[in-house]
């Protein structure tokens, strides 16, 4: 019996260790991101779309259900901080604040219409929704640009006591947006390490043996909907200030698709996947354009080639191969 | 706060749409004891279960579970209060292993939401589910995916989740569905011990297996109740031979 134990614990433990260091593997393959890419605005876009999908995989990968309104919580986080930096001259930390909170209240609202609906009815309410928000952001024009987008989200450097950081500099901005990101990964690895982590594993599982299990599952679906929310939020804001603009666009149905694509492509499920997803995506949207303007072709042609032979994703795939 | 019997339903009756799957259903379950719902293919025993079991409200009547009205309460409510229910169909984790199926199931019981602390320092919540999983037979394979299990250890699973809320009433839906000959044998045997220390209610149609055995029998019949007694009463009763023995038993 003894041996047994020795035999089954050896891999549980193996798996364990990685599972532990998997925030610290993620921080630092980030960090050493930018030294390969040779375009550091274009790796700043990926770590933070990456983080995007990172909140949108704990919706879509992690509770098992498909939206198609994230675009509405990145899109308010992202407009709230531009707003207020750019017409209200506040500060850049409390404007990332509430970029987060507008992310994860929106949430709060979609998901009380929308979570107690299922599958495809589900994608189709978020769907509409997020339309909703979209309206409003191209309407209001006083406030958002509407059409013409939100300028002047300027934060060309930071203070922090007596030191500076120039935010202009592509390269540091990098390791500026890093840090929210490194914590956000933390605070998400901590999540889903959870006892809430492990009621999220059972509603994609098996939501009708959760409910009989005592789990209140409409209550867990909002609240990992509001999580979501504040992490796309939190994506959002950090965009404007890396883009200095927030262009309407931000909050159409292009972006929750987009964010979905890049999930999958990565992983869903997957702790690093939405990184490597967003990296992939966005790196060959730079490449392709440079040869056609019909990249778009390209990208859908990878996309059904992914979906047909590696529907676990790029990251996902690799996993499977490594645990073999 | 020590009633005769367990749960009493009052008239229970539930109509989808113009069709009533069952008509004014009024039983109880000693404490206790062991009752077995049986009755033709068609008959309502699954909407009956999926009532008392709390996935369907009633469309009329009362469901008193320990002396307190439950009728309508949502279904997560039931396992809190102590009533625990196996599916007809497994219905499990897939993708989890063994032990994180019984793991998650003692945590929906124990825990709130904690967005917090590391769960793998709940080792209270393990050892719980691996009491459960020894007590089914199921301690080799605790490390396993669920979806590798043969269909008799995954039924064998399903009763250790269900019992991890340690509930005051155990609601099995055909237990030894599928299963082989020894693997029904021994199932009914954990059956028998379990019914020592709470009462169980199990649907079933094989008729035989539950005879022997069971302290009442509720024979259900076109969506409506046609006789509740003791073995030997079911046995007697004339009405019973004429709409499911007469046809010979499954």
């Amino acid at each position: 019996m003894s041996t047994i134990a020795t035999d089954e614990h050896a891999p549980t433990l193996k798996f364990e260790s990685v599972e532990r260091h998997r925030v610290l593997a993620t921080i630092l393959a980030l960090a050493v991101f930018p030294l390969l890419m040779p375009f550091h605005a274009l790796a700043t876009n990926i770590l933070l779309f990456g983080l995007f999908a990172a909140g949108y995989n704990l919706t879509f990968g992690y509770t098992g259900k498909l939206s198609f309104g994230h675009a509405a919580f990145y899109g308010t986080g992202a407009y709230a901080c531009g707003i207020l930096i750019s017409q209200y001259g506040v500060h850049w930390s409390l404007a990332i604040a509430a970029g987060v909170t507008l992310g994860g209240l929106t949430a709060f609202v979609m998901g009380l219409l929308a979570i107690r609906t299922r599958g495809i009815y589900f994608a189709m309410v978020t769907l509409a929704l997020a339309q909703c928000v979209y309206f409003i952001g191209f309407h209001a024009t006083s406030l958002t640009g509407g059409d013409n987008g939100l300028r002047g989200v300027n934060v060309p450097a930071i203070s922090i006591g007596p030191i500076s950081i120039d935010l202009l500099q592509p390269f540091t901005r990098y390791y500026f947006m890093l840090t929210f990101v490194a914590f956000a990964v933390w605070l998400l690895s901590r999540i889903l390490n959870s006892p809430f982590g492990a009621v999220l594993e059972a509603i994609r599982e098996n939501e009708q043996r959760a409910r009989a299990s005592g789990f209140n599952i409409e209550r867990a679906k909002l609240l990992s909907f509001v999580l979501s929310g504040l992490f796309c939020g939190l994506a959002g804001a950090l965009t404007a200030i890396n883009l200095s603009t927030v262009g309407i666009d931000i909050i159409s149905y292009h972006t929750s698709g987009q964010v979905m694509m890049v999930t999958l492509l990565g992983g869903m499920g997957t702790f690093f996947g939405p990184f490597v997803g967003a990296g992939t995506f966005l790196a060959m949207e730079h490449v392709v354009t440079a040869f056609t303007e019909r990249w778009q072709l390209i990208v859908g042609l990878m996309f059904m080639g992914l979906v047909l032979f590696f529907p676990k994703g790029i990251w996902g795939t690799i996993l499977e191969w490594v645990k073999k | 706060m020590n009633h005769v019997s367990i749960l009493e339903t009052h008239g229970i009756t539930k109509r989808f749409g113009g069709f009533t799957a069952n008509s004014d259903i009024s039983v109880s379950f000693p404490r206790g004891k062991l009752t077995a719902i049986i009755g033709p293919n068609g008959a309502g025993k699954s909407t009956f279960f999926n009532m008392v079991s709390g996935s369907f409200a009633p469309s009329g009547g009362e469901i008193i579970f320990d002396g307190e009205n439950v009728t309508g309460l949502a279904q997560h409510r039931f396992a809190h209060l102590g009533i625990a229910k196996s599916f007809q169909v497994t219905n499990l984790f897939p993708s989890l292993t063994v032990l994180e199926n019984v793991r998650v199931a003692v945590q929906a019981i124990e825990s709130g939401f904690n967005l917090w602390t590391p769960r793998a320092t709940r080792t209270d919540w393990t050892e719980k589910a691996e009491a459960l999983l020894k007590r089914v037979g199921l301690s080799g394979k605790r490390r396993l995916r669920t979806d590798r299990l043969s269909h008799g250890e995954q039924r064998s699973l399903e009763m250790a989740v269900a019992l991890a809320s340690d509930p005051k009433l155990l609601l099995l839906d055909e237990p030894t569905a599928g299963m082989s000959p020894e693997e029904t044998r021994s199932m009914m045997d954990l059956i028998l011990e379990l019914v020592q220390e709470r009462t169980v209610a199990l649907v079933e149609h094989k008729m035989k297996l539950v005879m022997g055995v069971s302290d009442q029998i509720i024979v259900l019949h076109q969506g409506m109740l046609l006789a509740q007694g003791s073995p030997d009463d079911i046995r007697g009763n004339d009405e019973v031979k004429r709409v499911y023995l007469g046809k010979g038993a499954h």
